[in-house]
């Protein structure tokens, strides 16, 4: 029972173990969701998943596995569809040609995006009406009627389809925030890390106000404890994104999540090549949703710690010059707003993802080193090491 | 038992079934959420409906998973031994109960929160599995076993500063709590103020989710900065018409203070109502 959906669920790798299985298996026993399929996503959700950065995966693996059976209520349930409409969407539903047409489309997926896209359009032009579907299905985005969201958006907002609207909007998407680590390096980065980062909540016996207090107190004994010292650190990340850092981000992002859950403040933010007036944190909206550099440096004091992570490479008039940008206008060149972080933080380091025999002296690299006074480290075990004793001096 | 929310509590669908799911199957609910969207008034709220006492037990940095069970408090029995106080013969008498023994102990099922659970040291969760499974622990002192005579209904709530570990995750069930859409909220100021204008909650929430859309504030309004927000509207009699208003001299909303708690987040606002003027 439900194994090939635990299965499915599974290979969306959204961390579940039989324990979980059985737990929704008894959930379902207790006929806490019974014909329903709205309360059946609420109920394994809260069985399967243990954390929201999870539930855009989950949301996936669910749309996924369900997509066959949730379709049939939903065309008898629904009476306002137009009849003919109706029928000719169930022979369509089941026809071979149509199969082999999808195929010839260059797959089911991207015959889906496309079509979602239309749909998109038709909701702007149309409100709301379905008739619209009606007649796109005879074009060639028709043959994939029997995709239910084809139906499902456009049947307007009724508080009955709620959670599959939450499923297929993926509203959870931006809490996903888990590469998985590969890189032997990047683990042991993070043990490294760990290390300046880890507090504890003990306390500690305070042997001289003991002493004291209990000589006050006419020799019966008075323990004091005080808390023992705490290594709270504070890190901003700026990594950046784009152009030649492509192929480094991957690692770049690895050791972003590897680094997430070690600190008790850490802020992240996104550059392209050089750091400018402005940056941004979510890369989907870099451009309406930016951080002005100035908010960055008045916001966040010089007792955090700050990490670039980049590889450098770009034209040195990105760098030195004004309008050296090669996205936007910058009225001041990228040199001066990393001088100010330098000058702002003490504890800063850059980590280069490129090999440390690629550097050579000159160029770009070369002006970024000198900026941040040769605290730059390549992303190795050593360079790490080296990176971390830099910042926790 | 079956929890429906109350009257002056609106429960989602999910939330419901999630309570309702921990309540039948005895597991423990993990609650996170934004600040404000009523994790701990839903514990308050759960007891209520249940008819049954609720057990807080606040996680302060400091807090260690034993003292939720006892505390052995060894230093008033060496003093009293000092002084010669008679009851020191008899260890049971500095054993503290805990939150989790008191619970265990209780007459009927009531309800337990434990409270910002991310607040503890990062080794805190693991700490309390076995009682957690097993709804018993063992008192060294005494040589007594205690075993839950109820098991409580158990929520914590988290606020995301720390991961919780795995198999204590495992353990439990889990529920995130989005932040309202427009008609939960509209149902939530029902409850709260039953006789406010229906035009000025319009705006209000206009305002307000206007206002949780602007970038890079530090602090997002949350349900319980709305609730105080048209609590000040009200007493101030602004109408509709105040909140509408979008002309140039007043560009942020009137009593701002409510809804945003921070310094910067003011000026970042009145940065922007600045900017759309020039524009306008």
């Amino acid at each position: 029972m439900l194994i090939d959906f635990f299965q499915t669920v599974r290979k969306a790798r959204v961390p579940c173990s039989i324990r979980e299985y059985l737990d929704l298996v008894a959930a379902v026993k207790a006929h806490l969701a019974f014909a329903d399929l709205d309360d059946f996503y609420a109920l394994a959700r809260l069985c399967l998943v243990k954390d929201e950065k999870h539930y855009d995966k989950f949301d996936k693996a669910f749309g996924a596995y369900f997509r066959g059976l949730d379709e049939v209520p939903d065309f008898l349930t629904e009476t306002n569809i137009p009849d003919d409409w109706m029928r000719k969407e169930f022979e369509r539903m089941l026809s071979e040609e149509d199969m082999a047409k999808i195929e010839s489309m260059g797959g089911l997926d991207k015959v889906l995006d496309e079509f979602k896209k239309r749909l998109e359009e038709q909701k702007k032009r149309h409100q709301g009406g379905n008739k619209m579907i009606g007649t796109g299905g005879t074009s060639a985005f028709g043959a994939n009627g029997y995709n239910p969201e084809g139906i499902r958006i456009e049947q307007g907002r009724s508080r009955h389809k709620k959670a599959v609207k939450v499923w297929d909007q993926r509203n959870y998407k931006d809490l996903d925030d888990s590469i998985e680590l590969g890189i032997r390096n990047v683990k042991v980065a993070l043990r490294r890390l760990r290390k300046f980062a880890r507090q504890g909540a003990t306390e500690e016996l305070d042997m001289d106000d003991t002493i004291s207090s209990t000589a006050r107190n006419a020799g019966f004994l008075d323990i004091k404890m005080v808390p023992e010292r705490h290594n709270a650190v504070k890190v901003l990340l700026f990594f950046d994104i784009g152009g030649s850092m492509d192929p480094h981000v991957r690692v770049c992002e690895e050791l972003f999540s590897a680094a997430r859950t070690e600190f008790k403040h850490m802020e992240t933010f996104y550059f392209h090549n050089c750091l400018y007036e402005s940056v941004w944190k979510n890369n989907i909206r870099r451009m309406n949703e930016r951080t002005e550099t100035w908010d960055i440096l008045r916001k966040y004091g010089p007792d955090y710690k700050v990490i670039f992570v980049g590889d450098a490479m770009m034209a040195p008039y990105e760098v030195s010059h004004v309008g050296g940008s090669v996205e936007h206008w910058n009225d001041e060149p990228g040199g001066v707003w990393m001088q100010r972080m330098a000058e702002h933080y003490d504890k800063l380091v850059w980590l280069n993802p490129a090999p440390e025999s690629y550097w050579g002296q000159g160029g770009s690299l070369g002006m970024i080193r000198s900026i941040v006074e040769d605290r730059m480290y390549p992303l190795t075990l050593e360079g790490l090491e080296a990176a971390m004793r830099e910042l926790s001096k | 038992m079956k929890f429906e929310g109350t009257q002056e509590y609106v429960a989602t669908p999910e939330l419901r079934m999630a309570v309702n799911a921990a309540i039948a199957l005895q597991r423990p609910l993990l609650l996170k959420g934004e600040p404000g969207t009523g994790k701990t008034m839903l514990a308050e709220q759960l007891a209520a409906s249940l008819d049954t006492q609720l057990i807080q037990w606040h996680i302060k940095s400091t807090t260690k998973a034993h003292q939720g069970l006892y505390e052995y408090d060894a230093v008033s029995r060496l003093r009293d031994s000092q002084l010669g106080v008679d009851k020191v013969h008899d260890i049971s008498n500095y054993i503290v109960k805990g939150k989790l023994w008191e619970a265990f102990t209780a007459d009927k099922p009531v309800v337990l929160l434990i409270d910002e659970i991310d607040k503890a040291d990062i080794e805190f969760p693991n700490d309390l599995l076995l009682e957690i499974d097993r709804m018993e622990f063992f008192v060294y002192e005494t040589q007594e076993r205690i075993v839950a005579r109820h098991r409580p209904i158990i929520l914590i709530t988290s606020n995301n500063e720390k991961e919780l570990p795995d198999a204590f995750l495992r353990r439990c069930f889990f529920h995130y709590i989005d932040f309202p859409d427009r008609d939960t909220m509209m149902d939530i100021v029902d409850v709260h103020y039953p006789d406010i204008k229906k035009d000025l909650v319009r705006e209000a929430l206009d305002v307000f989710f206007d206002v949780r859309k602007v970038p890079g504030l530090k602090k997002k309004p949350s349900t319980s900065e709305l609730i105080d927000w048209l609590k000040l509207l009200m007493a101030d009699e602004i109408g509709p018409e105040a909140l509408r208003n979008t002309d140039t001299s007043k560009a942020i909303p009137p009593l701002y203070g409510a809804l945003l708690k921070n310094e910067q987040d003011v000026q970042l606002l009145e940065k922007l109502a600045f900017m759309s003027r020039r524009k306008g």
